[in-house]
C-alpha cells in the first residue's frame, strides 16, 4: 500500500507539479471550451483562460514569496 | 516543413536539450566523485526503460480518435507548459534563483562525497543516483516528444529532434567533462514553455470541440500573444520586488 501511495503521490507530482489550482483550472478550462463549442465558436475560451491561470498563479508565488 | 513541425522539431529539441542538460550534470557529479562506471549503468538502465516506456505509450497514444488525442495532448502540453512557463516567468521576474549548474553540480558532488564510502564493484549511491537522475528528466521529454510527435502524425520527427538534442550535450559533456554552465537554460525554458504552452492551448481547443478562426494559422497569432504576456508578467512582477540578493535554494 506504501508503494502505491508513493507511486501515486510521484504520478501526481509529476502531472501537477508544484501548483495543482492551475493544473485543475486548465481541465475546467477544457470542460467549459467543451460546454461553450455546443453553442457557438470557443476558440477564446482557452486564451483567456490560460492568461488568467498563469497571471494568478504567478501572482500566488509572488505573495507568497512576500510573506516568507 | 510546415509551420506546425517546425513548432514540434524546435520545441522538442529544446526541451530534450535543457534536461538532458540537467540529467549530464547529475551523472558527471556522480561519476567523477564516486564510479563512473557505477554511473554511466545507472544512465544506461535508465535509457533503457525511458526507451521501454515510448515504445509502449507510443502506438497507443497513436491509436487514439484524433479529436481525443488532441483534447488529451492539449491538456498535457498546456499542464507542463504552464509549470514551465511560470517557473520562467518567475525567475526572470527575480522571484525565484535562476538555474545554475554549476551550483547544483557542487550540491550533488557533496551530497555524493557525504555518502560515505564507496563500494567495491556496483556503487549503489552513483547508480541510483545517476538512474533516477536520467529518468525523472528524461520522462517529461518522452511525454513531450510523444505527446507533439502522436497528435502530428509524426513521431518519428519528434525521436530524432530529440535524439539530435541528447547527441549534442552528450558530445559536449564528455568534451567538457564539466556542468553545461554557459548553456541559455532560463531562456530556453521560457522559450520551452511559451510554445507548449501556445500549441497546448491549440490543441486542447481543438480537442474540446473549438475551431480556431483562419485555421492552424491561428498558432502564428497565438505564439507571440503568449510570448508577449509572458514577458509583460516578467516585467509588472519585476518592477514589484524589491532590490536584494536571490538567496533561494536552487531548484530543477
Amino acid at each position: 500500500m506504501n508503494r502505491l501511495g508513493a507511486a501515486a503521490a510521484g504520478i501526481w507530482e509529476f502531472v501537477a507539479g508544484d501548483d495543482w489550482v492551475t493544473a485543475a483550472g486548465v481541465v475546467l478550462a477544457l470542460g467549459l471550451t467543451a460546454a461553450v463549442s455546443e453553442e457557438t465558436s470557443a476558440w477564446f475560451v482557452m486564451p483567456l483562460a490560460v492568461a488568467l491561470l498563469l497571471a494568478l498563479s504567478i501572482w500566488r508565488a509572488a505573495r507568497s514569496d512576500r510573506h516568507d | 516543413m510546415s509551420g506546425q513541425a517546425l513548432g514540434l522539431a524546435v520545441s522538442v529539441f529544446l526541451a530534450c536539450a535543457v534536461e538532458a542538460v540537467e540529467a549530464v550534470t547529475i551523472v558527471l557529479a556522480v561519476g567523477t566523485t564516486r564510479s563512473w562506471r557505477s554511473a554511466l549503468i545507472g544512465c544506461g538502465v535508465a535509457v533503457i526503460v525511458l526507451a521501454a516506456t515510448t515504445a509502449i505509450l507510443g502506438p497507443r497514444l497513436t491509436s487514439l480518435p484524433i479529436d481525443t488525442l488532441r483534447l488529451f495532448v492539449g491538456g498535457l502540453l498546456l499542464v507542463f507548459g504552464l509549470q514551465w512557463l511560470r517557473k520562467a516567468i518567475l525567475r526572470g521576474a527575480g522571484l525565484k534563483a535562476q538555474h545554475d549548474e554549476e551550483e547544483i553540480y557542487r550540491e550533488e558532488a557533496a551530497a555524493a562525497v557525504a555518502a560515505g564510502p564507496r563500494h567495491q564493484g556496483l556503487d549503489g549511491y552513483a547508480f541510483t543516483i545517476a538512474f533516477k537522475g536520467v529518468l525523472l528528466e528524461g520522462l517529461e521529454v518522452v511525454f513531450i516528444a510523444l505527446t507533439f510527435g502522436a497528435n502530428q502524425n509524426r513521431v518519428g520527427l519528434a525521436a530524432a529532434a530529440a535524439a539530435a538534442a541528447v547527441l549534442l550535450v552528450t558530445v559536449a559533456g564528455v568534451a567538457v567533462r564539466a556542468p553545461l554552465a554557459k548553456v541559455p537554460e532560463n531562456a530556453m525554458k521560457f522559450g520551452v514553455g511559451v510554445m507548449l504552452t501556445s500549441f497546448g492551448i491549440f490543441w486542447g481547443a481543438e480537442g474540446a470541440g473549438a475551431s480556431w478562426p483562419g485555421g492552424d494559422a491561428a498558432l502564428l497569432v497565438l505564439v507571440p500573444a503568449v510570448l508577449a504576456f509572458s514577458l509583460g508578467l516578467v516585467r509588472i512582477f519585476r518592477a514589484s520586488v524589491p532590490e536584494r540578493p536571490v538567496m533561494e535554494a536552487v531548484e530543477a
